[in-house]
């Protein structure tokens, strides 16, 4: 079946089965693979994208369903050709987030979804948005603080480039 | 490819040990065509096996070790880069590919011979020998906590040094002036009195054929510039734009996808195979049937996944089919006691004069401690990508064993092992469960079955029910207690024996001491898991201290601080631990203190947990770490290895457990494995004591102290001493 979808702005025509979680999708067929996949029951939030800028399970979210509604990956949380990264991605680095990283995609369209909606979270509102996202090297400490980091950057609205 | 011989190894490699691949093979006339592509073009040169300068002064430092998280790659970069000083803004880290020349004896050294202070005339028959072991077992492992102690201070520094000596030599002959009056500075040598200035690279062709220094002098804590900073960690970047790549990553024209079921129960064999229904699927491929599992090949994951489901295997039956973990416990126990009874224990460790007949019980305290197998369930479940063509295979994986992979998938295809070749990837986690090799020898076998390449992935399901399994063990602990309360006498009696050997050793002064395991035979495999024995024996150990304590009625830290007199290094990060805990400051109702310390892997850890009881569930506030690593080479990667481990610890003491049904893992992925998350987490506080004695590990230290520290935390809040973990299972209103 041939199905159009429209990932960080663009559209594809895919012949796929409407079944087949999103996830995949995104990883094989589009090959943007900063999603990742972690549990494939919506447990550990490694595979959060953003459609509708809701942040989403897409390992349990069927391609069908999400038919040229608007889906954002990681690759996609700047506007395209941009060189400057968000204000989460600029914050991640400057608390030096990241262990392994392979949850870190996750964790970042987790925590963008969170202040795009509330500006200044406290720490509850923090805990609640991020808790479904599992880390197994134990970056919550940090994410916590690139959160708040972020916040800072984006009310002094401070872009740092890209290859910074 | 001219052989290395054994004078040109020692000429250049020597003290650096870097010795195993240092490289007259790879100056020009003598290229060793395995690190041909390392060398970008001929105007480079590859010093030995961890520099190579390029014609723009960048310095490319190949790092022996995975990166799995830890920042072993920026930290092992800058003990080098500091030694030479490189300019740091202008080195490049490569990981090295998984050839022979890279084996890393370093670490052989560092596990066989438990110490890094060789004598100086020893070291070329230390290196000599292990270069022997090496290249037979094909060790190229990341884990023990090792890579800056050993690689990093042996390897790296040693290089570093050696190689800005060269350079220095080079220039002083170029310039004709004397050394002394020439220094190294940001990749550039100066001689300041008349203030000129070259590049290294200048002096790269020139100093490439001297002797290399056998013995360079390394610098002096006071002379650090990068070590002991925090530089931003090279590898993330990458990790927060999603385009770092993992082994899951890795796409290849014409690949196709695998799915894959082991037998549930441990290495029974597949008896029969029905895939009838699948002709009927679109974009299905082909079915494998391996040893003891069934895979399916598709143009996807998902069906791949979809199809596996569809088939009908039958695996064979044997005696394990009736193993429960109420019979492991069962077991353990009986062959502990049988242990006893006929007095046939492997001794550990004995000091002093342990009596001979039973002591009667009255004088003697006695506890038992109990603790579950543990998966690793690294972030990234595991997968692996193979290609089997031409006579090759090349395999793409993140993993900490990547040249035991080579050796053991060329046995499989029955190939030399240079036809093997391994692409290591980012490491979505490793705890050691990936210096395991099984996924690849899986993928390896079915890539032999096709043309394509395959990438095969578990299911979390897969990943948490087919790993090498933390055993489970018990503990029982005697003591009696002299006139002043002290331990006099101290039996501990478990099962099992890895590593490291002195696990099981208490830090504290106690005359009498008989410390011995005995063995028991399971069917669950065996793997390192973070800190390995450690992982255990510092809970065993510091419960039962704190317990003896509390029989005192004394203090805990008081109690502990009282038997390390004789431990100085301990004894601080004891006092800081408590000092920064405000340890003697009282708490509310409700709340409660735990306190341990327990040395691994070279590193001294004290953790204070403090937390509060509501109704029966617990909230972990607050725990501090204090660590004496001899000294923090990257400031905030050891911190950052401190947090780590301590929240990976804090899963695994409040949920983790893998227990067993008919033989097989009874849980299956997060909803029945509970990890610690984010509203779960305590603010962690870390602080470092550089003492400059021996450099210890930092990627598993932390790890055994939190687990007794917060079971002492709940006693001292409730006065209920947990003995079995997980502590999810205890009741804390019975
Ligand atoms: S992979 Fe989707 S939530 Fe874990
Ligand atoms: S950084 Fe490794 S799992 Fe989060």
């Amino acid at each position: 079946m041939i199905i159009s979808i429209k990932i960080n702005g663009i559209h594809h025509e895919l012949d796929s089965d409407p079944s087949t979680p999103l996830l995949w999708v995104i990883r094989e067929q589009i090959g943007l693979t900063g999603t990742k996949f972690g549990c494939g029951i919506a447990q550990c939030g490694a595979c959060t994208v953003h459609l509708n800028g809701i942040p989403i399970r897409s390992c349990t979210t069927p391609l069908g369903s999400v038919i040229d509604q608007e889906i954002t990956t990681i690759e996609g949380i700047t506007p395209p050709a941009s060189d400057v990264l968000h204000h989460v991605q600029q914050a991640w680095l400057e608390v030096q987030v990241p262990q392994c990283g392979y949850c870190q995609s996750g964790q970042i369209m987790a925590a963008v979804a969170l202040l795009n909606k509330n500006k200044n979270p406290n720490d509850d509102q923090i805990n609640t948005a991020m808790k479904g996202n599992i880390c197994r090297c134990g970056t919550y400490p940090r994410i916590k603080t690139g959160i708040k980091k972020a916040i800072q950057l984006m009310q002094a609205n401070i872009n740092s480039p890209k290859d910074a | 490819m001219r052989k290395l011989t054994r004078r040109a190894f020692i000429g250049t490699g020597l003290l650096a040990s870097g010795a195993l691949v240092i490289g007259v093979s790879i100056q020009p006339g003598n290229r060793s065509e395995k690190v041909a592509d390392l060398i970008a073009d001929a105007d480079e040169y590859v010093f030995n096996i961890w520099i190579k300068i390029s014609p723009d002064n960048t310095v490319t430092i190949i790092v022996p070790h995975a990166e799995m998280g830890q920042g072993v790659h920026t930290t092992l970069a800058l003990m080098l880069a500091d030694e030479m000083d490189a300019d740091w803004d202008k080195v490049i880290i490569s990981e090295a590919p998984a050839q022979e020349e890279y084996t890393n004896h370093m670490l052989l050294k560092g596990f066989v011979a438990r110490d890094i202070d060789f004598p100086n005339f020893l070291i070329n028959t230390v290196d000599g020998a292990f270069l022997k072991i090496g290249k037979i077992i094909n060790f190229q492992v990341t884990g023990g906590s090792a890579s800056i102690r050993f690689t990093g201070q042996l390897g790296m520094r040693i290089s570093g040094a050696s190689t800005r000596q060269l350079l220095i030599k080079a220039a002083a002959a170029q310039w004709q002036l004397p050394e002394k009056e020439l220094s190294a500075q940001k990749s550039f040598i100066h001689h300041e009195k008349s203030g000129k200035k070259e590049a290294f690279f200048t002096f790269a062709q020139a100093a490439a054929l001297l002797e290399p220094e056998t013995n360079p002098t390394l610098k002096s804590v006071d002379q650090y510039q990068l070590m002991g900073t925090s530089p931003p960690r090279k590898d993330l970047p990458l990790k927060v734009t999603g385009e770092a790549l993992y082994g899951m990553d890795i796409q290849l024209p014409g690949m196709k996808y695998a799915s894959i079921k082991a037998s549930p129960v441990f290495g029974c064999k597949v008896t029969s195979v029905d895939a009838s229904s699948l002709k009927k699927i679109k974009g299905f491929y082909q079915v494998v049937t391996l040893e003891n599992a069934v895979a399916v090949i598709a143009d996807g994951f998902w069906l791949a996944k979809q199809a596996l489901n569809k088939v009908v295997i039958k695996f064979e039956k044997n005696d394990a089919q009736n193993i429960h973990q109420k019979g492991v416990f069962e077991q353990l126990r009986y062959d502990l006691n049988q242990a006893e009874l006929n007095n046939d224990f492997n001794i550990d460790f004995k000091t002093g004069v342990i009596p001979d007949q039973k002591i009667k019980s009255k004088d003697q305290f006695e506890a038992t401690y109990r603790v579950p197998f543990l998966a690793h369930a690294t972030m990234e479940p595991m997968n692996c990508t193979a290609w089997i063509h031409d006579g090759i295979c090349e395999i793409w994986i993140g993993s900490q064993n990547p040249l035991g992979i080579k050796s053991e998938v060329a046995d499989l295809l029955d190939i030399e092992m240079k036809n093997v070749q391994v692409y290591n990837q980012y490491l979505g986690g490793g705890f050691g469960r990936r210096s395991e090799t099984d996924v690849a020898l899986q993928a390896a076998w079915i890539a032999r079955e096709t043309t394509h390449p395959i990438k095969l992935i578990w299911t979390r399901e897969e990943d948490i029910q087919h790993d090498f399994y933390r055993e489970a063990n018990l503990s029982q602990f005697k003591a009696v207690l002299n006139s002043q309360g002290k331990p006099s006498i101290w039996i501990n009696q478990f099962l099992f024996k890895h590593h490291p050997p002195e696990a099981s050793i208490p830090p504290y002064l106690i005359p009498n001491q008989l410390i011995q395991h005995t063995e028991s035979t399971l069917h669950v495999p065996w793997g390192n898991w973070r800190s390995v024995d450690h992982s255990m024996h510092g809970f065993f150990i510091e419960s039962f201290i704190d317990e003896l304590a509390h029989l005192q009625n004394e203090d805990p830290f008081e109690y502990r601080a009282s038997l390390l007199a004789h431990q100085p290094r301990f004894l601080k990060v004891l006092n800081k631990a408590a000092e920064k805990s405000s340890w003697h400051q009282s708490l509310p109702e409700n709340w409660g203190r735990g306190i341990a310390i327990h040395q691994s892997f070279g590193t001294i850890v004290a953790e204070v947990v403090e937390l509060r009881i509501i109704e029966d569930k617990i909230h972990i506030e607050r725990v501090v770490c204090v660590a004496d690593a001899g000294f923090a080479m990257h400031r905030d990667a050891f911190i950052a290895q401190m947090e780590s481990g301590i929240i990976y610890g804090l899963t695994a003491a409040l949920y983790g457990e893998i227990t067993i049904k008919n033989g097989a893992v009874e849980q299956h992925n997060f909803h029945d494995h509970k990890m610690l998350r984010m509203d779960e987490t305590p603010i962690i506080e870390t602080y470092i004591i550089n003492s400059h004695e021996k450099i210890g590990g930092a990627g598993e230290p932390s790890t055994p102290v939190i687990a007794p520290a917060l079971v002492n935390a709940i006693f001292n809040a409730t006065g209920k001493r947990i003995r079995t973990l997980p502590i999810q299972n205890f009741d804390l209103l019975s």
